[in-house]
This record gives structure tokens, sequence and C-alpha cells, in this order.
């Protein structure tokens, strides 16, 4: 188990490496001038030159990819160009809330997904299963740009029930959080589905029924713990998913949150800021990848032997 | 013939009807859209539907059905130029990683591992806006992205392929590498890479209505279904019909192309990885 630890451990390093540089070259390779890209053309020249300095683009470009890791290593994103404060601080003030969103969105996904996908595996082609299923693709299909809106009309003006936007309490909540977590929801529920069918066939299954063991044992016992494996490496996946689609998500909602910090930084050209932002969203998805490989490898002991053995 | 017929699936013909339907209204549209999608009309703005507009009139007066029937264009020319690029370019280089292997396979696979980290369309929303919102850019930033699914797939089946006997036998007749690919491997391998086509053609037409919703794809006045639900949703009080047809528009789009990957999918007993 520990070398396998460290082996994922070694393995992320040179992906947190490469993102970290393609984001940087993201900023610096713009074709033309990214100066004046940022302030327009009509800028004077002492305010392009001051700016140019301030990013420190009148470097050159290897000494600016140093000081930007020695920057990243010390928490130091620069500064903001429009709000005159540190990346850092405006990602720390925006970060909690994103997060509240997404996990809110996974939870009830996944309270969703889990016992609809289970139901439709344990009662393959009947009503439900197709229902489901043409739900979940549905739901796939439902762009959350769109499901947003509709949720919106239906339920805050039509029938009132929850606000129009804003960050308040859990009624706040609900609408983003479903809006967000509705494809995951589908694409877990398919996962599931698939995932107990296959456990279903398996000898061990068969050789439970022969021992005369209640279908709720089986299903509980056996194919539950094998079927929900697999369904764990999706849902690490999703979560980068749903923290790309919090901002559109929380641009619909005005959510206060990383999404709606990047949308404003790219519609002021605020760089720093845009920077940051893809920094800490990708960064947190590699985390969630490595934590999602590390506990499969400690529930599933085939996992580690096999990271071990190659 | 018949036995082909008999076995085309209802999901593999809705999904082919709806594919259908989107190319005709790309390629017909100024024959089929009832009006001049750019007329402004003022005094007609926010109007709900009629008989003489359909799904009603947008902010400016405009008729939201021609503009609907007209963006089709912008989702079509999207979805399989992004398609197209990416098919080629990753292709190319997931026969390059598999074939030939060694330093080359682990510089490709490490960049697909750079790219991989990025989620959903985070490094397409921060191209667009550093490169700047237009088409071709939109296309560019999904092409940065997108290879790396086809990519991945050859990569697999090349090295599965590569020492098979019958790619064996042709190197041991000396067939030339380029060659052996398009002739002997490449067809081999073309029913995964035809059902990851199929869904990215609806992962691209999804993320160029998400980017011009935040502003970043196709620029007024030009209709895009993107566009068009972010200036719907502006009004949503007032004229809930702006949102819900270029909406509902995409949705039927992309449930159609997910009919038709899943039908394909299980035609050719493809095992694929990705949100399935």
């Amino acid at each position: 188990m520990h070398s396998y630890l460290v082996r994922r451990l070694l393995l992320a390093v040179p992906v947190v490496l490469g993102v970290a540089t393609l984001v940087f070259l993201l900023i610096h390779l713009i074709p033309g001038d990214p100066v004046e890209i940022m302030l327009g053309e009509s800028a004077l020249p002492a305010d392009r030159d001051a700016l140019r300095e301030a990013l420190g683009l009148d470097r050159p470009i290897l000494e600016q990819y140093g000081s930007f890791l020695w920057g990243l290593c010390r928490g130091d994103l620069g500064d903001s160009l429009q709000q005159r404060r540190p990346v850092t601080t405006l990602i720390r003030e925006h970060y909690p809330a994103t997060l509240e969103l997404t996990l809110a969105a996974m939870l009830i996904s996944l309270l969703i997904a889990l016992p609809a996908g289970i139901l439709s595996g344990i009662r393959q082609y009947s009503v439900w299963d197709h229902s489901t299923m043409f739900l979940a693709l549905l739901g796939v299909s439902m762009p959350n740009f769109w499901l947003g809106p509709l949720l919106i009309w239906v339920f805050s003006i039509q029938l009132g029930w929850f606000p129009v936007s804003g960050k308040g309490g859990l009624a706040h909540l609900l609408l983003p959080a479903l809006t967000l977590g509705a494809s995951m929801a589908a694409i877990v529920a398919r996962m599931t589905r698939s995932s107990v069918l296959e456990v279903l066939r398996e000898d061990y299954v068969m050789t439970a029924r022969a021992k005369g063991l209640s279908e709720a044992r089986i299903i509980l016992k056996h194919v539950l713990r094998n079927a929900l494996l697999p369904v764990l490496t999706v849902v690490g996946l999703q979560f980068g998913a749903l923290l790309a689609g919090s901002i559109i998500t929380e641009t619909i909602f005005s959510w206060p949150g990383l999404g709606t910090l990047m949308v404003k930084a790219i519609q002021t050209r605020d760089y720093p800021v845009v920077q940051g932002c893809v920094l800490v969203i990708s960064m947190s998805y590699v985390l969630v990848n490595l934590l999602t490989d590390l506990l499969y490898g400690v529930i599933d002991p085939r996992i580690r032997y096999e990271g071990i053995r190659e | 013939m018949k036995g082909f017929v008999s076995n085309i699936s209802a999901p593999l013909l809705v999904g082919a009807l709806i594919l259908s339907v989107l190319v005709g209204l790309a390629l017909f549209a100024p024959w089929l859209a009832p009006h001049d999608p750019s007329e402004i009309r003022l005094e007609a703005k926010l109007a709900g539907p009629s008989r003489a507009h359909l799904f009603g009139m947008d902010a400016l007066g405009r008729d939201v059905l021609s503009r609907i029937i007209y963006g089709a264009r912008v989702s079509v020319l999207v979805g399989f130029t992004t398609v197209g690029i990416c098919f080629v370019f990753g292709t190319l280089m997931g026969f390059l990683a598999g074939y030939y292997g060694g330093a080359l396979d682990e510089v490709i696979m490490r960049g697909v591992d750079i790219l991989l980290a990025f989620p959903g369309i985070l490094l397409a929303i921060t191209l667009t806006s550093i490169l700047g919102p237009s088409l071709r850019n939109v296309i560019f930033a999904l092409c940065v992205m997108g290879w790396v699914g086809y990519a991945r797939i050859v990569r697999a089946q090349v090295l599965a392929l590569r020492e098979s006997e019958f790619v064996l036998a042709a190197r041991a007749l000396g067939v030339r590498d380029t060659r052996l690919l398009l002739r002997h491997i490449f067809p081999n391998m073309l029913a995964p890479l035809i059902v990851e086509g199929t869904f990215g053609i609806a992962g691209a037409i999804l993320a160029e209505a998400g980017l011009s919703f935040l502003g970043l794809g196709t620029q007024p006045p030009a209709p895009s279904w993107g566009s068009m639900l972010n200036e719907g949703r502006q009004f949503l009080f007032v004229s809930p019909h702006m949102t819900l047809a270029p909406g509902m528009a995409i949705m039927t789009v992309v449930l159609g192309l997910n009919f038709l990957g899943d039908a394909l999918r299980d035609r050719f007993d493809v095992k694929r990885e990705g949100p399935w």
C-alpha cells in the first residue's frame, strides 16, 4: 500500500507542474501584446509601460516563468488589475462558496442517482428502468445554462418557492445545486446501473443465490459493495466537471463563487485573476482525482497490488 | 438489405433523423426560415408566439424561429469542424505514440495527462477569453482539448494491433508505415472512433452554446443558440419563450446525438471511456 501511495503521488507531480506551465504559457504567449489586449488600443504608452512592469512582462520569459513558479510555491498569484488586491485573497474569499455549491450538487446528484441506478440494474428492462434511463439521457443532454433559467422560471417566478438568485440559506442553494448536479446525477445513475448489471452476472452472486441467501442480503452485501467501486471513479472525475460547470451555474444564479469571479475577470480582462481561478480549479481537480485513486487503492486491494507489480 | 433494415434500432433511427434535420436546417436555412433573422422590428419586441411568429420575437423584435434555424448553421459548423480536426490530429498523435512508443509516446501521453487535468470546458473558456470571442477561436479552443480522446483510443488500439499477425505480416512484406496505418490498422479502429466522434459533435455543440452563453462565442448579431439563451435569460420574467425555444433546440440535438452515439456503441460493441 505504501509504495502504491508513493507511486501515485510521484505521478501527480509532473501533471501539477504541467498544469502550472500551461496556465503560465496561456497568458504569456497571447498573440500580440498582452498589455494592449488588457488595456485596449487607446491606452497611454505610460500606462502600458507601468502595467508591463507590474506584470513583469519586461523581463525574459524564463525569468518570468521562474518567478511565477516561485510565487506559486509561496501562494502568491499576483494582484488583480481591477481590484488592486492580491489574487489569493480574492480566491480565498470566493472559493468556499464554490465548494459549498459543488458539494451540495454532488450530494443531491448522489441521492438521486444511486438509488435510481441500483433499482434500474436490479429491475432491468422494467418500466422503472426504461423511464429512469430515458430521464438520465435527458439529464445529460440538457445544458445547465438552460436548466438553470428553466428552474428559475418554474420554481422562482411561477411558484415563488425559491429566491431567483444570490446566496443565503438552504433555499438559495437548492436550485443552483440541482442545476449543477443534474448531469452528474444522469451519468452516475447510468454508471451505477451498468455496474450493478455486471456484478449480478458474477459467479459469486450465483454462489450466494445457490446458498439460499435472501435477495436483499445478496444485493446489499455482495452486489453493492462491488458495484459501487467503479462508480467511485466516475464520481471523482465528475467533481471536475462540477467545478467547471459551476462557472456557468454561478453566473446564472449570481452565486458569489469562483465562477462569478472568473467571468467578471474575463469581462474586465483581469488576466491575473483569470489565471489564478484556472489554476485553483484545475489543481482542485487534480487533487480530487488523486484522492479518488488513493481511496480506490484502499478499498480495492487488486488495484494497489497491480500498481506495485507494474 | 432486409437484415440491415431490421437491425436498425429505434434510438439509431431517432438519432439519425435528428442529425439529418439539424444538417438540413443548416444547409437550407435561407429557404426554411420564415423571416430574415436580422430584421429588427422594435414595435414587436418581446412579443409572444403567434401564427406569424411561431416562437415569438426577441428583445429587438427579431423572429426567434428564424434565428433558431440560422443558429443551426453555427452548431453544425462548430460540431463537424471541431470533430473533423480532432479526429485527424488525435488519430495521428495516437498512432505516433502507440506505434513508435519510447520517448515520443511519453511526451504525447504526458501532454494528454496535462490537458486532462483541466476539467470540462475550463480550458476553452480560458483560451477564448484570452484570444477574444469569435467562432474561429471557439473551434480552436475546443480542438486544443478535443483531440485527446481520439489519441487515447488510437494509441490503445495500435498497441493492441501492433503485434497482431496481419500487421507483422505486412511489415515483413516491407509495407511503409503510412500505408500500414491507413490500409491495415486504421480500418480496424474505425468503430470506436465513429462512436467517439458522434459524442464529440454533441460535446462541441454544447460547449459552443456554453461559450456563447458566457459571451465568449458567436458574437451578435449572428444567431447562436447559446447567445440567444443568454439574451433570453435577461427577459425571463416577461418573455420566457426567448429562453424556452433555443434551449429546446440544443437539448433535442444533443439528445439525438447521444441516442445515435449510444446506438452505434451498442451496435459496434465498443467499450468507451467517458461519461457513460
